[in-house]
């Protein structure tokens, strides 16, 4: 199917500002799911508040637009309820890892079936520029004028550690690796998370003096890596991209369906 | 018949109103003093091919139920005051989305964590105005365990009628109490099905249009219509709207599908209300009492009568001005500092003659309690 069949049109142009590498994800996940040829009646996506979960109500889908901070939460309900549907759950870094990030380890942490992409561009965009848990140390945000002294997470670790089975992260710079992640993601049994770094020009970028979209984009390109690279051990600096995790654990929903099976026994 | 008589808890008496009323999701977190419903859920879904959680908070309790619904299962959650708290957001969602779902909260004593094994009923006026925004909601109630079990079905159907969440406001000794429970025949009390779209594929639906009646048909996620749901105010088609023509609109539809039908939705008891110059008004554990003070009086051959409560909200003004009438002194019994004094004062005639016996040291009201109150009323001392 082309692009458009995925999307609801009525809504376009959509609100991200031009540069912002949310459509770009939005453009990758579309072509990941028209890969997989997954039926758009199957796929339920559940986001929360900010300018990432804005993804849903573009698409298609069967979407839930829920509340700041607990899309893992509500999408847990519908996996449970239908393990059968794809959920797919893209998130703004303050939405999966500051309000919601109990939610998300949670979620890593019962290994449920369930897509989470985290769209991090280190910033709360739609209030304004407000530093998040993905800024970092030394960050001008509106609420760190003087830059800001948090220290952040890393969302890989962060996954790894929580116990997600499929881990990754890749940039809106590298739009097809995106995509073939995302396929990954979708097709693998158990919780994924899928890191995509998003530019902000217009909250980040312009007041951490990292130019224009354009600039922000070569940004991404310069200091990523591939995952093992020579680059990588030429310069520690570099951030990897690539998948981290991918391995194979009891999936909630199935594990579920053994304690059905039991309580069915003991009646 | 003697199969389906049980000697129980009052929150075993809502796990089996829930399972009778077909409920197969539950999402929960272990709070005193409603965990017993939890536990026996994690053992009794199963059996039938329901699905239970113990979810990480008891926000995600309230929002993993809330998904759940969408994909068309009957759901309940269960809590007491602290998580009741923390569910407030979620349970505006469920309002404004037109959510389906059962939420119990067996009352302990507050504010903040209060006296957890021990009663209270100060949630009264939480359960109706918790959530933030205009909103209108259900709360039902219940004295003693068959009604806990009828107040549970009559819940999941109120629910399933007008999609809208439906709050079970018990309290704590209700819940841990234990008598003599008659499990119904299937059958014997109706339960509401889920109205679904009869739309066909390819024809355009619209979530939220309400057909002549009021009623709004579901389709459930995963079947063959897709559609947005937000907390957004929205447009029939569930996307979000800032038109004030949209917004005026759905704020008046979810206020009236409510309180418009107060009446329809009031379910009460009555003792002796037809003469009586003294009305006792109460709900919950506290109506147990007020019962017995009522019996004595009236063996006396004093013209005492109770009028018990079973929906709070919204509020059955029409019923209590009614039934109180005819009686010159109006007493209240609750265990809170007078929530729901307050509408019963706003619905008779003469707010004055309205009065409150109360206790809120988290021991149970006692019919001599409510005696003193009485005497104290009448002039005659304590």
């Amino acid at each position: 199917m082309a692009v458009k069949d995925y999307i609801r049109e009525r809504f376009f142009p959509h609100i991200w500002c031009a540069g912002c590498g949310h459509g770009t994800t939005l453009n990758s996940l579309i072509r990941a799911v028209d890969k997989l040829k997954i039926p758009k009646n199957d796929i339920v996506m559940v986001s929360g508040i900010g300018c990432s979960a804005r993804i849903a109500g573009y698409l298609d889908f069967h979407t839930l637009h829920t509340l700041h901070g607990r899309a893992l939460a509500f999408a847990t309900g519908v996996k449970l309820s239908r393990p059968e549907l794809h959920v797919i759950v893209p998130m703004g870094d303050g939405d999966a890892l500051a309000i919601g990030g109990n939610h998300f380890i949670h979620a890593a942490r019962r290994n449920i079936n369930i897509t989470a992409i985290v769209m991090n561009n280190r910033i709360y965009g739609m209030t304004g520029g407000q530093y998040s848990p993905l800024s970092g140390y030394g960050i001008l945000a509106s609420t760190a004028p003087y830059t800001s002294v948090d220290q952040s997470f890393d969302v890989v670790q962060l996954a790894t550690a929580a116990g997600a089975t499929f881990v990754a992260r890749s940039t809106a710079f590298h739009a097809q690796q995106v995509s073939e992640i995302l396929q990954e993601a979708i097709l693998h049994k158990g919780f994924s998370v899928v890191e995509v770094m998003s530019p902000c020009p217009t909250y980040f970028g312009r007041r951490n003096k990292q130019g224009d979209a354009v600039d922000m984009l070569k940004v991404l390109q310069k200091t990523t890596t591939p995952i093992g690279s020579q680059a990588k051990e030429e310069n520690p600096e570099l951030v990897e991209r690539g998948v981290f995790v991918r391995k194979e654990l009891p999936e909630y929903c199935e594990a579920y369906d053994t304690v059905i099976a039991r309580a069915k026994e003991k009646r | 018949m003697s199969g389906n008589i049980r000697f129980v808890q009052g929150n075993e008496a809502c796990v089996e109103g829930a399972l009778y009323a077909g409920c197969n999701f539950f999402a929960g977190y272990p709070i005193t003093p409603s965990t017993e419903i939890a536990e026996q859920l994690s053992s009794r879904l199963p059996k039938i091919g329901g699905k239970f959680i113990q979810m990480e908070d008891e926000i995600a309790s309230m929002c993993a139920i809330l998904g759940a619904s969408l994909t068309g299962c009957k759901v309940m959650t269960a809590t007491s005051g602290p998580g009741f708290s923390l569910k407030q957001e979620a349970l505006g969602y469920a309002i404004m989305a037109e959510i389906p779902c059962v939420v119990v909260n067996v009352q302990r004593g507050g504010p903040s964590t209060g006296i957890p094994t021990h009663v209270h009923q100060g949630d009264v006026n939480q359960a109706r105005w918790g959530t933030h925004g205009d909103h209108a909601i259900v709360v039902l109630t219940a004295s003693n365990h068959q009604d806990v079990f009828n107040m549970t079905v009559e819940a999941f159907n109120i629910a399933e009628t007008y999609r809208t969440p439906v709050v079970l406001l018990f309290d704590e000794v209700v819940g841990h109490m234990r008598e003599r429970l008659v499990l119904p025949e299937p059958g014997a009390i109706p339960v509401v099905e889920r109205l679904r779209t009869s739309v066909k594929q390819g024809v355009n639906y619209h979530p939220y249009l309400a057909r002549e009646d009021g009623r709004l048909p579901m389709s459930d996620f995963g079947g063959v219509h897709r559609y947005n749901v937000t907390g957004l105010y929205h447009d029939m088609w569930g996307f979000p709207s800032d038109e004030p023509v949209i917004v005026n609109e759905l704020l008046h539809h979810l206020m009236d599908k409510i309180e418009n039908r107060a009446n329809q939705l009031a379910h009460f008891k009555e003792f002796y209300t037809k003469d009586a110059n003294c009305l006792l008004i109460s709900y919950g554990s506290s109506a147990r009492s007020a019962r017995e003070v009522v019996e004595k009086y009236r063996r006396r051959g004093e013209r005492f009568g109770l009028l018990e409560l079973l929906t709070l909200w919204p509020f059955p003004a029409n019923l209590v001005r009614e039934k109180a009438a005819g009686a010159g002194t109006v007493l209240v019994v609750e265990m809170n500092m007078g929530q729901l004094c307050q509408p019963v004062r706003l619905a008779v005639d003469r707010p004055e003659r309205v009065f409150l016996s109360n206790r809120v040291d988290g021991v149970f009201i006692s019919p001599s309690d409510i005696e003193k109150t009485l005497r104290l009323i009448q002039g005659k001392g304590v």
